[in-house]
């Protein structure tokens, strides 16, 4: 084997550093499923009677739904009744402030990088941190209140906004519209909860960490964030887990509602644990994303990178009903090893003179399978639609595989769509260019696997570009000129 | 500076280089002419330590050293630098990021720190004007959507910055229009010192006219058949490869 291929080999065999476990004493539930557990769930949380009803409702329909078989991902079948539903730190009483957070919990979170403190945040991001099942803290709330912002975690936003909540909730991503949807709705313990009122530009980037750290547990969050006209938000979520030789379940939802003129710009940094190089333990991601423009001149933006886990079913969608609305969607998924990402979008236009971007770059490595499943729709009336969807594969080494599935259904004919794929190989040529200039092979498969991201990377807050580099092992790009 | 012994080198199954011997000393401009398919670019290649050649025979001395054991990297480092005759692109990797990051990795070998942006920024600058290319070309991809000349002339600009001891320039003229081929040949003379040496692989006269050479060889089946003065490109020129080859005959 050549050296260089040595290099790139190094280079995707790093290892996972977010991979520890802390050990807390947990409230966990025992494993399985019925509707007991479910009651379970929602009296530990104390939640009013409307949100038992909705839960046991979504559990009806799940009973009644298979999981979906359409992916290119391959796994052994999942036990729903071997997984807990519910795990979360003991603590005598809700924590009112973070010094009642348990210092082992602030300690974990540092060691990922999410300092909780607020003297210690970096200077404009404000941080709700999910461990398992629950929501630990959420920082900065008292300067987002004045903004009139609310930003809290899902089980406060249940006692504190029901009216919100029972308005928006389901209303992008109905409990009966697949599976993993149904799963969560019925058994989801905690998340984030935003809400940006009319008019008002969020004063800074709101963040929430997920993180799995009991064995067994499945992690089941649901983000709900709506803005009101002209109002703005920019949201990011970062994601670990310990490294175990199962795999472990996660199984979230998130809600985007924007109303007229409402930006809601939603980035995504996922990390979960992978599995190790021959496929064992990762976490199963299988996440249903959708955000709604529901108002003229909305606009939803996603952004993801995904390094992680070891199976990924995740189609961050927009559904353009105004006017002039624009939904985009920029995405990196790496996968090496074992790992199998499916994942891709759709744009659903409805709404006259929609325009929506798509631009997927799928990179992989080893023996690892990388999908992009995109659908393009344009319904009739939807004047004037435009898409323009890109997708381009990298592939590193011989053993892995990259597969493109565009849908696109037109029911409007004056919509009007481009579409770009390339599949590309990084090429001995390129990397000795690169040593010949004298830059390792390491540095050169860095440099080039970021030249082929940038488009994607340019799209994410500063912070997070950063971390994301560092994810691909790439020192940042740009930092003259 | 740099001395090459009987090199014998196949591809695979194909022997490509038969015996080449060269002494190079510092300051001098070698010229390597020959045929299409005569070995000129494997040459290049090897010195410059790309994969995928076995060398059989023979070895290469690089200032004292054995050149061959060298990772590439340790070799442009160590001041090798190679102008492809058909440079690649890098998409989204932006030129000035490259010759940064480049000239970098250099320092950091000659235990340099890394150089100031700003200093940097006015260097490339000053480069760029000379090789009479635009500055937006530092902010494009490398080679990515250039012209060919304008691929020509990046490499001389990487090679302006990087400031290499042996430069092979590999085709460097083929492609250029009258006033490119000018503007290169400037900004090769511009390097050359006593300290410095350039192999420079050419089909053309043309570009001796302006570069002049102290030494030509010319290359065929994977040997040096013929070596002289500035006059036998001259010849060769006039004449072509075929009275080399009858002469060799003989
Ligand atoms: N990797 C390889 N495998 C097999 N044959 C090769 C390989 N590389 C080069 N060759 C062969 O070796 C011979 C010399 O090639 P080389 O590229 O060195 O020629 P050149 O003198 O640079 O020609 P040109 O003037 O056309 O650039 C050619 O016949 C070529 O096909
Ligand atoms: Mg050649």
């Amino acid at each position: 084997m050549s050296a260089s291929q040595e290099q790139i080999d190094n280079l995707i065999h790093k290892e996972y550093k977010p991979g520890f476990v802390t050990d807390l004493e947990a409230d966990t539930l025992p494993p399985g499923l019925n509707e007991e557990v479910i009651r379970a769930i929602s009296q530990r949380k104390n939640e009013p009677p409307f949100m038992l009803a909705w839960r046991l409702k979504a559990y009806e329909q799940w009973l009644t739904m298979s999981e979906p078989d359409w992916a290119y991902l391959d796994y052994q079948a999942i036990d729903y009744n071997s997984i807990s539903y519910y795990s979360a730190p003991k603590v005598k009483e809700a924590p009112k402030s973070l010094d009642e957070v348990d210092p082992k919990l602030i300690e974990t979170y540092k060691k990922l990088g999410i300092p909780l403190h607020e003297q210690e945040r970096l200077a404009g991001v404000a941080v709700d941190a999910v461990f398992d099942s629950v929501s630990v803290a959420t920082t900065f709330k008292h300067k987002l209140k004045e903004a009139g912002v609310i930003f809290c975690s899902f089980s406060e936003a249940v006692h504190t906004h029901p009216e919100l909540i029972q308005q928006y909730l389901g209303s992008v991503v109905p409990p009966s519209d697949n599976f993993f949807a149904a799963l969560n709705a019925a058994v989801f313990s905690d998340g984030s909860f935003v809400f940006i009122p009319k008019g008002v530009r969020c004063p800074m980037e709101l963040s929430t960490y997920f993180r799995i750290n009991a064995a067994n547990t499945g992690q089941f969050e649901r983000t709900l964030i709506i803005a009101e006209d002209y109002s703005h938000v920019s949201y990011l979520e970062g994601c670990t887990a310990p490294m175990r030789d199962e795999n472990q379940l996660h199984a979230a939802v998130v809600e985007l509602i924007a109303l007229d003129h409402a930006e809601i710009k939603y980035s995504t940094v996922q990390n979960w644990y992978s599995g190790d190089e021959e496929g064992r333990g990762g976490i199963f991601n299988f996440v249903t994303k959708r955000g709604d423009c529901r108002g003229r001149h909305a606009k939803i933006s996603w952004t993801q990178v995904e390094t992680g886990s070891a199976i990924t079913w995740k189609y961050p969608s927009c559904i353009l009903r105004g006017d002039h609305s624009i939904g985009e969607f920029y995405s990196v998924a790496v996968s090496n090893h074992r790992q199998q990402a499916d994942t891709g979008t759709k744009m659903i236009h409805i709404g006259k003179n929609t325009k929506s971007t798509i631009i997927s770059k799928g990179i992989s490595a080893g023996r690892a399978e990388n999908t992009y499943r995109g659908q393009v729709k344009i319904l009739p009336g939807a004047l004037n639609a435009r898409n323009y969807t890109q997708c381009d594969s990298l592939l590193i080494g011989p053993k892995c595989g990259a597969h493109t599935f565009p849908y696109i259904e037109i029911k409007e004919p004056t919509a009007r769509l481009e579409h770009e794929a390339t599949t590309a190989k990084i090429s001995e040529d390129q990397l000795f260019f690169c040593q010949q200039r004298g830059l390792s092979a390491e540095d050169a498969v860095s440099m080039i696997v970021n030249g082929f991201c940038k488009q994607v990377f340019k799209e994410l807050p500063m912070e997070f570009a950063v971390e994301a580099q560092a994810l691909l092992g790439i020192s940042l790009e740009g930092s003259v000129g | 500076m740099l001395s090459i012994q009987h090199l014998e080198a196949r591809a695979g199954e194909q022997a490509i280089l038969n015996g080449i011997s060269l002494e190079i000393k510092p300051g001098e401009v070698h010229a390597i002419m020959g045929p299409n398919g005569s070995g000129k670019s494997t040459l290049s290649n090897i010195l410059a330590g790309r994969e995928g050649y076995e060398v059989t025979h023979g070895s290469v001395t690089y200032e004292g050293k054995d050149l061959l054991v060298m990772k590439p990297e340790e070799r442009a480092r160590e001041g090798i630098f190679l102008a492809f005759q058909y440079p690649v692109e890098i998409p989204g990797v932006s030129n000035i990021y490259l010759l940064k990051a480049a000239l970098n990795a250099i320092r950091k070998h000659h235990g340099q720190t890394e150089v100031d942006a700003m200093d940097f920024l006015q260097l490339v600058k000053s480069k760029i004007k000379s090789l009479n290319l635009d500055e937006q070309f530092l902010y494009r991809g490398v080679n990515e959507g250039f012209s060919g000349g304008e691929k020509k002339r990046n490499e001389i600009l990487q090679m302006a910055i990087l400031e290499p001891r042996l430069c092979i320039l590999d085709e460097t003229d083929s492609g250029l229009d009258i006033d490119a081929l000018k503007i290169v040949a400037d900004g090769v003379n511009a390097l050359r010192s006593p300290t410095r040496s350039f192999i420079m692989v050419t089909h053309y006269q043309r570009l001796l006219s302006y570069i002049k050479p102290d030494v030509v060889h010319v290359l065929a089946q994977g040997r040096i058949v013929k070596s002289g003065g500035p006059e036998l490109a001259l010849e060769l020129e006039a004449r072509g490869y075929g009275w080399i080859d009858a002469s060799l005959n003989h």
